[in-house]
């Protein structure tokens, strides 16, 4: 049904447009931009499954062979060095419930509306307010 | 020499003569809508960067053509019209658009051939980032929700008396995307691409005005305060990947979407693939630029006062906002839909960026989901629904051309 209204509205295009050939095909249309975009989500799923999965095999592996290292090597002291600071860093800020992209957002917006350079702050602490 | 007849030629073959002839007030009118025009995109900065060309483009449409007389024309709506007369020796012919066009009809013809709106996208998808998208696939229905406007405004249009193809132009409006209004324009109705041109670029530009009395209707307080969950990280063969599938899939869809969608997909190819900065670059910003020089210009040319002042000209505007409006409901209303089966937790405001104004509807999301609760960053999560309106826009400009082409 959806076919044959289609394709005599094609036909008479030029002309005059029944208003119930327009309802068929507006509702048609809706439909088809719908169903392609949905097969492009099963699409775009599917390979973000595929690249997750490699992912954590990748890790998995990286974690297993970590791990043999550490089994094969002699029991040291556990010295957990710390990063080495960003140049021009005025050490941590704490974070209390922010991630840390959220935190990086909340000083770059602070020190755009301060019209200040960023390095010539300094953040003490980020606590999300609830 | 005859000093009085001199000034009598030079007064007949003015144009402040042609003012006092026929139909030369309505020029008069069409130079005021221009400089409104000028105001709006310079004083208001409504979308500057093309209206300013339309409106310039208008100007000087209305200051040199008068009618089929008017040689020194700078743009000829005549030479166009036998373009399109199938019985016209002119049909189809670029050459005698060469021969006898001024500047701006040789202009125009890279928006008659689709060459200026598909260059922008290419530029566009150099300039988009599809990460968002790519790590939220369900963004992809808040894009295609939003098209409803353009299907709404398609019957209306119809309702109102214009033909299939008319009525296709007008209801593209609705997709909140020029480039795309203009090549659909130009392939099923190039006798309305002025008015549905200067519709989609001013309702781009209103969107900041537009949206939100529709979103803090449709959604509640509770709503809008939703803080949305950071999404993963996407990788860079993901992002190599992305333009190579959608361009393969949708094309092979719907064909006539190959001009825009091919050339959206190469554009972010350039710009992911890594190994081609210099192109990207380029189509980022000297090519995108110049061709915006010709676009703007060649479109506002078409605004002559003999077809722009008329009854048709006033319908397209109503449907048009008809249109945005609806495309912004249909995009919150899916949103409230997924709010609800995700037990709350996506912000039905990202749906209206589903529209595919890029990223000036991201942005709005973004600023009325920080006015209901002022930590929420919803800029990311709109920039997804937005991208795939580009996407879904595209889409539904195939399947109208595929109809009535």
């Amino acid at each position: 049904m959806f076919d044959n209204a289609i394709l005599s509205a094609a036909a008479e295009n030029v002309k005059e447009m029944s208003i119930g050939d327009a309802a068929v095909t507006a509702i048609f249309g809706y439909a088809v931009v719908f169903a392609g975009l949905v097969i492009l989500m099963i699409l775009l799923y599917c390979t973000g499954a595929y690249f997750k999965s490699k992912d954590a095999k990748a890790k998995a592996a990286a974690d297993a062979a970590k791990a043999a290292a550490q089994k094969e090597a002699p029991a040291q002291p556990e010295t957990k060095a710390e990063a080495p600071l960003a140049p021009g860093s005025a050490g941590h800020v704490k974070l209390f419930d922010v991630p840390d992209k959220e935190a990086a957002m909340i000083m770059a917006i602070v020190a755009d509306k301060m019209q200040k350079p960023l390095n010539e702050l300094h953040f003490i602490s980020i606590k999300e307010v609830k | 020499m005859d000093i009085l007849e001199t000034l009598k030629t030079l007064w007949t073959d003015s144009g402040f003569q042609s003012f006092f002839v026929d139909g030369g007030w309505k020029n008069l009118i069409m130079i005021f809508i221009s400089c409104v025009l000028l105001y709006l995109g310079i004083k208001k900065k409504f979308e500057p960067l093309l209206l300013v060309g339309i409106a310039f483009g208008c100007l000087l449409v209305n200051l040199s053509y008068f009618g089929a007389d008017s040689t020194d024309a700078l743009y000829h709506l005549d030479l166009w019209d036998n373009f399109l007369d199938h019985d016209h020796p002119d049909y189809h012919s670029y050459g005698a658009i060469m021969r006898n066009g001024g500047l701006l009809d040789i202009l125009y013809i890279g928006v008659k051939a689709g060459i200026y709106p598909s260059l922008i996208f290419m530029g566009v998808g150099a300039m988009t980032d599809f990460g968002p998208l790519i790590s939220n696939p369900k963004s992809l229905l808040l894009g295609a929700a939003a098209q409803m406007g353009v299907f709404l405004a398609f019957f209306g249009a119809v309702c109102l008396g214009f033909t299939g193809n008319e009525a296709a132009s007008i209801g593209i409006i609705g997709g909140a995307d020029g480039p795309t209004a203009i090549f659909l324009t130009t392939r099923l109705a190039p006798h309305l691409l002025g008015p549905i041109a200067i519709a989609a670029y001013s309702y781009m530009a209103l969107i900041p005005m537009i949206q939100p009395p529709l979103m803090k209707l449709l959604t509640t307080k509770k709503e809008r305060e939703v803080k949305m969950e950071q999404t993963r990280v996407v990788s860079k063969t993901e992002k190599i990947i992305f333009p190579v599938i959608v361009a393969m899939f949708v094309i092979l869809l719907l064909p006539s979407t190959a001009p825009l969608v091919g050339c959206l997909m190469l554009g972010n190819l350039w710009r992911e693939c890594g190994v081609t900065e210099r192109l990207s670059d380029t189509v980022q910003n000297a090519l995108m630029n110049i061709v915006t020089v010709f676009l703007g210009i060649s479109v506002g040319a078409t605004t002559a006062a003999e077809r722009f002042l008329s009854l048709e000209t006033i319908k397209i505007i109503v449907l048009g906002l008809t249109a945005f409006c609806f495309s912004t409901v249909g995009g919150l209303l899916v949103g409230k839909i997924m709010y609800k089966l995700s037990g709350g937790k996506i912000n039905p405001l990202i749906g209206s960026a589903g529209v595919s104004a890029v990223p000036m509807a991201a942005r709005v999301s973004q600023m009325e989901g920080q006015k209901a609760n002022p930590s929420n960053f919803l800029l990311m999560h709109a920039m997804g629904p937005n991208v795939a309106g580009v996407i879904g826009s595209a889409i539904a400009a195939g399947f109208l051309l595929a109809v009535f082409k």
